[in-house]
Formats: structure tokens, sequence, C-alpha cells
């Protein structure tokens, strides 16, 4: 139900249209206002001149998941205008140019079209071409602002800093709200029976995209060395770090304590992530699942040449290509178990900006501290969308665990050393080049025993393999905890990622329903012991996740030995982020059946 | 099989370069690749190039893909970390250990498969970035380690030891560095020291990407008659066009090598010369649309043109000059320089609103 600081509204308009900075302004207004707010952006693959769509959900008590319902929707593109109507809710409104007759066929009953003639607004008040395209966003904004009772003070605030340094645009920004919001007011009844009242829920927070957020944490992690390859929906993470390196790490004479280099594909930009973590720094790219497939080769061998590297897949959907603009889990098998012959992948799944941030470090430190490739594995959702989360704090405390290199001086105080040692826990040790000493040794992807020398021997070769299994069973010790909510129902769901909102809101829903569920919300691989406890304290176990063959619930089975049919799989993946009515949905279904079972 | 190791033979009369150190201080594991390979003569090429500049052993970083040559990198400089990566991508891991710390010297020792096949776009590209880097690449034509293949350097109307002629337009290493900007081509054969060793230290201390493309025979699968990449042929088709000598900086250039007529000199980055001697007339090293032209015209007439054929030194720099990277190598700043720590974090939220 809709109310006072609780409802949903979406936008829809023509990409490359200058609409997605009004729909930013939109949410931040509202986030200005203290007021929870989410936004998704549901965007095309292509520069100009297709379908996008800009959801925004208002949610005093803070729920973030994707709306299950349109209280509003603003369509503002002739080619949606029928698709745009059929998705408001019985009941709900619809906003549209009304420079243009609405055609009578598109007419529907039991909503109210409100009719705002931006287009011919534009063409009366503004000369230039630019103008009238650009400032109809700014018009649809004004008559929101007016539908929806914004603060106008904050909106014109958003206005005078964005344009701060561009005089004329600014007036006729202002201008342009203005005609908007005085139509609203002037024609319909304002405010809409659900809009918006100040709060005070948003002052210990802050809106911001994984991507950028990641970037941030890798900064604090002190990485030095990006290499990657532009790639939706991951490219905005290197631009990020390569910002905020340019704001933190050059020195006063324009000098760079970074590099980044754009590779020539992602077979290169994995293989300078490894050679650049081989000598010493802490490197990283950020890609998408037809990146994480070029990069399999050298992520196997650094496996087993065990070289730390981190790579960030911001999934999109696949298979192939797929549909890069939207969202998926669907790269949980690719990630973890990337590169022929036996390998395994220390991955690490953040639910939220805020984690991509505080996990930035984690992962360099297992990385070093394993000497293995490490995933990041978030999701379109998660990496380029705005969420609101609590701020970022820092604990300048913070050490890098470097894990155990050796200097030239440890190696001659050490009896007799090996590279691929086991030195506890199934860690070796390593020299970096450069260092001198006795320390020098040979990286390969070829056979070689625990000295770093090649070998074709049997027991050698499965020496290392071993050890680097127990190794890998170390990990699992270190990787983040699952965070566990609830205890004492016999219903558990497991999810991973970004669904976290909606499996949260979700629970919280049947639970109004008499539906009591726990939840378990997976954070890293290989799982911990307390995952394999979730599942055997639950006589019913949800396996929640997005993708069509239930990834996750595969790995739990393989690497639990808990039988997979005896965890249910609710599967979303068409592409869109997870919505709490999805979960209720999947979940009362089974119940019931289950019911029906037991009856 | 497994590696094996040369034993520890020190001979008292061995000669020590500035750090005391004698060529087998240089050496590496034993050779597992057939006898008579080019690729060995290499390797000794390599070992006395690095001893005579005095380079620290362990300053050095040894980088190689898949194939005979890239099993080189481990008969040489057993005190260097070597590292043998995956097939066609050494340049790649080359750039990112240059992109962490500049002050190695870095050394990738690659073939005509690892290179101008499977590693291509790689070898481009580390090209155009112009990795502070020298490229050995050991060019005989052919796949050995799997037993014959044509390579994409083989020539038109090659044979196979079987007899079958390679149909396909070769692929000539140093004719592709110079289009790309490359700073530093050269051409030598393995049989050929007194102008390989010059022209490797040359490539060494270069201030950007060196290449150098050595014929080095494959004994096994490619020195027969019918072969463009035999020792024969080679020994009959190669013409040295112009010799390059190299005088490192703290050396006094002695008159006799000024005496040679047709002398020019380019001074490298660290104040060392390469002195060039013109066998060909009016071939000039600093040319590149000169040098392109010069050495397409070789190949034409089937003369394997070598030497050190190409060489700007200190324009446009190296991958770190073109990014404005620091001098102090990426590895060596520590954490307290590269994390903005918490009161900046907190001013930076601020933004987000």
């Amino acid at each position: 139900m809709s109310g006072l600081n609780d409802f949903a509204f979406k936008i829809g308009t023509v990409n490359g249209t200058g609409s997605a900075s009004a729909n930013t302004m939109l949410m931040q207004s509202i986030f200005r206002m203290g007021i929870p707010v989410t936004g998704k952006n549901i965007f095309p693959s292509n520069i100009q001149g297709l379908p996008t769509w800009y959801e925004i959900r208002v949610s005093a008590d803070g729920w973030n998941a994707r709306p299950g319902e349109l209280d509003l929707v603003v369509a503002m593109n002739p080619e949606t205008l029928k698709q745009d109507i059929a998705t408001v809710r019985e009941g709900g409104y619809l906003m549209y140019d009304s420079s243009y007759p609405l055609p009578a066929e598109l007419h529907r009953d039991g909503i109210t079209f409100l009719g705002v003639p931006c287009g011919e607004m534009c063409v009366q008040s503004f000369v230039r071409d630019r103008d009238r395209v650009l400032l109809r966003n700014i018009i649809y904004t004004g008559a929101l602002a007016a539908l929806l009772d914004f603060d106008m003070t904050v909106v014109d605030e958003l206005l005078n800093e964005k344009f701060a340094k561009k005089k004329a645009v600014l007036e006729s920004n202002h201008k342009a709200v203005r005609l908007g919001y005085d139509f609203a007011k002037k024609h319909f009844a304002c405010p809409l029976p659900f809009s918006l009242k100040q709060l005070d829920k948003t002052s210990k927070h802050i809106l911001i995209d994984g991507n950028t957020a990641f970037a941030l944490g890798a900064v604090y992690a002190g990485a030095t060395v990006g290499a990657w390859y532009p790639i939706t929906p991951s490219t905005s993470l290197m631009d990020a770090f390569k910002g905020f390196c340019e704001q933190y790490r050059t020195t006063p004479e324009g000098e760079k304590k970074f590099i980044i280099i754009q590779a020539e594909d992602e077979l290169a930009a994995a293989g300078m992530v490894i050679g650049a973590n081989w000598a010493g720094a802490r490197a990283f790219t950020s890609t998408a699942g037809p990146g994480i497939s070029l990069m399999q080769e050298f992520i196997g061998l650094a496996y087993y040449a065990e070289v730390p590297s981190v790579f960030v897949d911001v999934q999109r959907v696949g298979p192939s290509t797929g549909m890069p603009t939207r969202t998926q889990q669907s790269d949980l098998f690719s990630c973890a178990y990337a590169s022929h012959g036996d390998t395994k992948h220390i991955c690490i799944y953040p639910s939220d900006p805020k984690e991509c941030f505080e996990m930035a470090p984690t992962a360099f430190d297992l990385a070093e501290r394993f000497q293995t490739p490490v995933f990041v594995v978030t999701d379109l959702d998660i990496g380029m969308n705005d969420w609101m989360v609590p701020r970022f704090t820092w604990d300048d405390s913070y050490v890098p665990d470097r894990g155990k290199v050796l200097t030239a001086e440890e190696v001659a105080k050490a009896e007799k050393w090996g590279r691929y040692q086991d030195t506890g826990g199934g860690i070796p040790s390593r020299t970096l080049p450069g260092s001198g000493g006795k320390g020098a040794f040979f990286t390969r992807g070829s056979g070689h025993n625990l000295n770093a020398v090649y070998t074709e021997d049997s027991p050698e070769y499965q020496a290392v393999l071993d050890r680097i299994a127990r190794k890998f069973r170390t990990a699992a010790t270190k990787v983040p905890k699952a965070v566990i909510d609830g205890g004492g129902s016999d219903i558990g769901i497991i999810a991973v990622g970004g669904t976290n909102g909606a499996v949260t809101e979700g629970i919280a829903l049947l639970r109004t329903q008499g539906i009591a569920c726990d939840h378990m919300r997976i954070r890293g691989f290989p799982f911990g012991a307390e995952v394999e406890d979730f599942i055997k304290k639950h006589e019913h176990v949800f396996v929640v996740e997005q993708n069509r063959d239930a990834q996750l619930r595969s790995m739990l089975a393989i690497e639990l030995g808990v039988p997979r049919d005896d965890m249910i799989a609710v599967l979303d993946y068409a592409g869109l982020p997870l919505t709490a009515k999805f979960v209720v949905d999947s979940v009362v279904h089974h119940v019931g059946l289950l019911a029906g079972v037991k009856a | 099989m497994t590696s094996i190791v040369k034993p520890p033979v020190k001979h008292p009369s061995l000669q020590t370069n500035a750090l005391g150190l004698t060529k087998r201080d240089y050496e590496g594991a034993m050779s597992t690749l057939c006898a008579g390979c080019g690729h060995d003569s290499v390797t000794s090429a390599l070992i006395s190039a690095f001893w005579e500049l005095d380079v620290p052993p362990h300053r050095a970083a040894k980088m190689s893909g898949i194939g005979c040559s890239s099993k080189t990198t481990a008969y040489f400089m057993k005190q260097s970390h070597g590292f043998n990566s995956v097939h066609g991508r050494m340049p790649s891991v080359t750039s990112g250990a240059n992109a962490a710390n500049r002050d190695l010297i870095y050394i990738g020792v690659s073939g005509d498969g690892d290179s101008l096949s499977i590693g291509l776009g790689q070898l481009c590209h580390a090209i155009r970035r112009n990795v502070n880097m020298l490229y050995v690449l050991e060019n005989n034509g052919v796949y050995g380690l799997t037993k014959g293949q044509f390579s994409a350097s083989a020539d038109v109307g090659s044979t196979s030891k079987r007899g079958e002629a390679n149909m396909n337009q070769p692929i000539d290493p140093c004719l592709l560095s110079m289009t790309l900007g490359a700073t530093f081509v050269a051409r030598s054969f393995s049989g050929d020291k007194a102008q390989l060793i010059p022209i490797l230290k040359a490539g060494l201390m270069h201030n950007g990407f060196a290449m150098i493309d050595i014929i080095s025979p494959c004994v096994s699968f490619n020195d027969h008659d019918g072969s463009t990449k035999s020792y024969k042929f080679t020994r009959e088709h190669e013409v040295e066009i112009v010799h390059a000598d190299f005088v490192p900086l703290r050396k006094e250039i002695s008159a006799e090598s000024n005496a040679a007529g047709g002398v020019t000199s380019v001074t490298m980055h660290d104040g060392s010369t390469v002195r060039f001697r013109r066998t060909a007339e009016d071939y000039d090293p600093t040319n590149r649309i000169g040098a392109y032209s010069h050495v397409k015209a070789c190949g034409e007439r089937g003369e394997i043109a070598t030497g050190l054929l190409y060489l700007e030194e200190g324009s446009g720099g190296e991958m770190h000059t073109l990014n404005k990277t620091v001098k102090r190598p990426l590895v060596e700043i520590p954490q307290a320089e590269l994390c903005p720590g918490s009161k900046a974090l907190d001013e930076l939220m601020a933004e987000f609103r």
C-alpha cells in the first residue's frame, strides 16, 4: 500500500536525451529531504535513441528492493507509451506529455491520466534545440515536484550546485522546473494521495553505486595497478578508480603513484594484473562475464603458480553477449571454478555498495595471504545503481595483509627455503623479483615441485596440488562469514549478493502472513562451517538466486555434500533486480505444496 | 623428466666483471633443448651480454610464454626471478610487472609461434605501449614442441621436413615492429655472436621496447634443404646492413673503433652510446621510413637483413614516462602514502549526497 513516504514511481524516456541527470536529481532531492530512497536504472545497451526507465522507490522503512508495483509512471517516450500505461498499478497515475493528444485506444480505465505539455512548454519558452530536448526532463521533474510535494528549496539547491559554473544553463533550468511545477499546481490536485514529507533518516547515509565504492576501497587498500578492458557494467569501476587516484595519489609535480592500463583485451588485463602482483603490487581488474570467460587461462595460471590477483566481476545477463545492461547472478560457477584442470577460487559476494567498499581491502588481503586469485562477485544492480547506504568509515590502523613475503635476509635465515613448501595451513611463502639472495625462483604454469623446479614426477606434482587444496580449506575459515538472521524456524532462506534487500523484505512480509523464515546471506566461498550448519538446521531450505540453473544451490551441493534436491531453488533470471514479491510468492507457493504433502 | 641442475664448477682462472662475478654466475639450469639448437647460442649470448653489462642478476626479471624459446629463460641467470607464463601472453605479464616495479631489467624471450600467432596482439600492444623491455624473438619458422608445423614467420615456398611448401605470407617481426612505432628494432642470427652480443646489450639498455628478431634454426624440424630458416640458408642469405657497437657509458671511446668510415652514434638513455657502422650505402638506422623500405627490399630479394636496423632514443618515452608515473617503483611506496585515511574519507562522504 502506498502512502506518505511510501510509494514507487517510474520514468520512461529515450536514452541519450539527458533524462538520467534529471532522474538522479529527483532521487537526490528525496534523499536530501531525509527520506530513504532507492533508484534502479533500467537502460539499454545503446548510446542514443532507445527506451530507458528509471524506477524510484521511496520507503520510510528503508526497503531498498525493486518495487513490486508502480503508483505513478511518467511516460515521456511515445514508443513505450502503451507498455508504460500497462505497468501502472490499478488506481495509480500516468503522467504523459500532452503536447500531442493521447490516442484514444491507449486509454485505460482505473488509472488517472495527468497530461503535462512538456514539449510544447519547451518550444514556447526556449529557443535552442538542445534546451528544447534537455529541459523537457526538467519540466517533468518540476511537475513531479508539485505532485509528490518535493521540498523546492532542495530542488533549487541541487540545480544551483549542478550548474554553479554555467549561469545561463542554471537560469533556464530554474525556469523549466518552475514551468512544470506551476503547471501541475494549476491543473492537478497536488499532492497526490502518496507523497513526500521531510524525515531525518538519511543524514548518516550516502548515495553511491557499488563500482565507485569498490574503486574507493581499492584506493584505501593500497592498490596501485589497475588493468582492464572496457565492458559494461564494470567500466565505471575503473573510471572511478582513476578519478580517486588522480585526487589522492598525484604528487604536487603531477606524478602519479598509480598506473592504470587500458589493455587490448581481457586476456591482457588479466596478464597485467598477474604480472603486477607477482612483482609485489596490489593490482586488480574489473570486468563482466564475457571478460571472465576470456581470462580463464590466466586465472588457472595464477591459481597453480600461486600469484595473488583480484578480479571484480560485475555480473550482467548471459550467456554470451546476453543483455549487457541487465543484471543477473549467473557467473557464480564461472568464477568459483574458473579455468581448466582442478581449480577452485576464493569468491566474495558483497550485497551493496558499502560492502563493495569494505570488501576491497578484504579481497586484496585474501589474495595476498593465500597467494591466489580472488573474485569479487557483484552485479549490475549493485555496481551501477545508486544505493542509499550508511556512510563509509575507515580504520586508520589498517595494515594490509601482504601474506608470507620473504626478504633476501629472511630466506638466508631459513635453513632450506622452497617457494611452494607448506608454511602452515597449506600456505607457501614467496619472494619478490628484485629481492636478491637465494630467494630467486621460477614461476611457471607447468608442473613444478615444492621447490618451484620443473617436474613431471607424479608424487612431486601431486604434493603441490594437494597442498593447494589444503590452502583452499584454510581459506574457508578466513573469507567473510555468512550473515545469519533469525533462528528457530524450520524454513531457511539462503541468498547471496544484491538480492539481500528483496529477500530481507520478503521475509518480513512472510512473517506478516504467519510464515517465519530464517535467513542466511552467503558472503564468501569456500563456504565456512556456518553455511553447512545452517542447512543442516533447517528442514526446508530455499536458495534464492538470479540465474536459471541454480548455480549457488549446486555449489552448496558440490562443496558440502548436501543432496541438491533437498534444497528448493527460487530462481529469477529475467535481468531485473529482484522484488520482495517474487520471494514471497515463491515461498508461499512451496509452503502450500509442502502443507499439501503433509496433509 | 625433471629439469637438470648444472654442477656449480668454478674455475679460478675465470674472468670476473665489475661485480666480481664470472659468467658461470649468470648461467641457469642445464638446457633440455636439442643438441645444436640455435636457442642455446642465444642463451649463451645473453649470458655474455648481462655479464659484460655488470647487471646484478637479481635485478633482472626473465619473462616468457610457451614453446622451446620460452623454456630458455630457465637456462640463464638462475639468481633472477623468472616467469614462464602462458602461450603468447608474456607481453601482458611483463607490462604488469614493469608497471609495478620499473626498476628491474625486463627480458622477454619468445618464439615465432608464441609471438606472431597466438601472441601477435599482445606483442603489438606492448610495442604501442613502449614497455621498457628487451623482447627476444627466437625465430625458427616452425613449431618444434608439436613437431614441425609451420609458424607465421615461415616464408612462402619454404618447405617442411616432409616436403610440403608453406603458401601463407610470413609476418616479419622487424617490419611489423617498425610500423607499430617500436623505438628499437634489430635482427640477428644465433650463429653470429659477434653481431648478436652488442645488439643484446644495446637492447637491454634501451629505454623502451627493444625488439630483436633472432634467426635461430631448429635442428630437429627446420634445418633441411628447402627451409629458409636453416643454418645453411641463413648463412648464405644474411646481409648485415648495419653493424652496431655498444659502448657503455663508463668506457672510453677508443680511437680504433672511431676510425672506420660512415659511423653514426646514438646516445642511449643512460649515456651509453651505440655506434653504427653502415655496411649498406645510405642506410640510416635512425630513419624509420628509410629503414623500413631497405629491410623490405632486402626481403623481396631473398636477403635476410640483419643488424640494429632502427633506433630512436629519447623521443616519446616508455610506458611510465607516458603515464607520468613517479620515479620510485610503485612496489616501494608504503601504504601510508597510498591510503588517503579516515579524515579524507569523512570529507569525501559529504560529496555523496
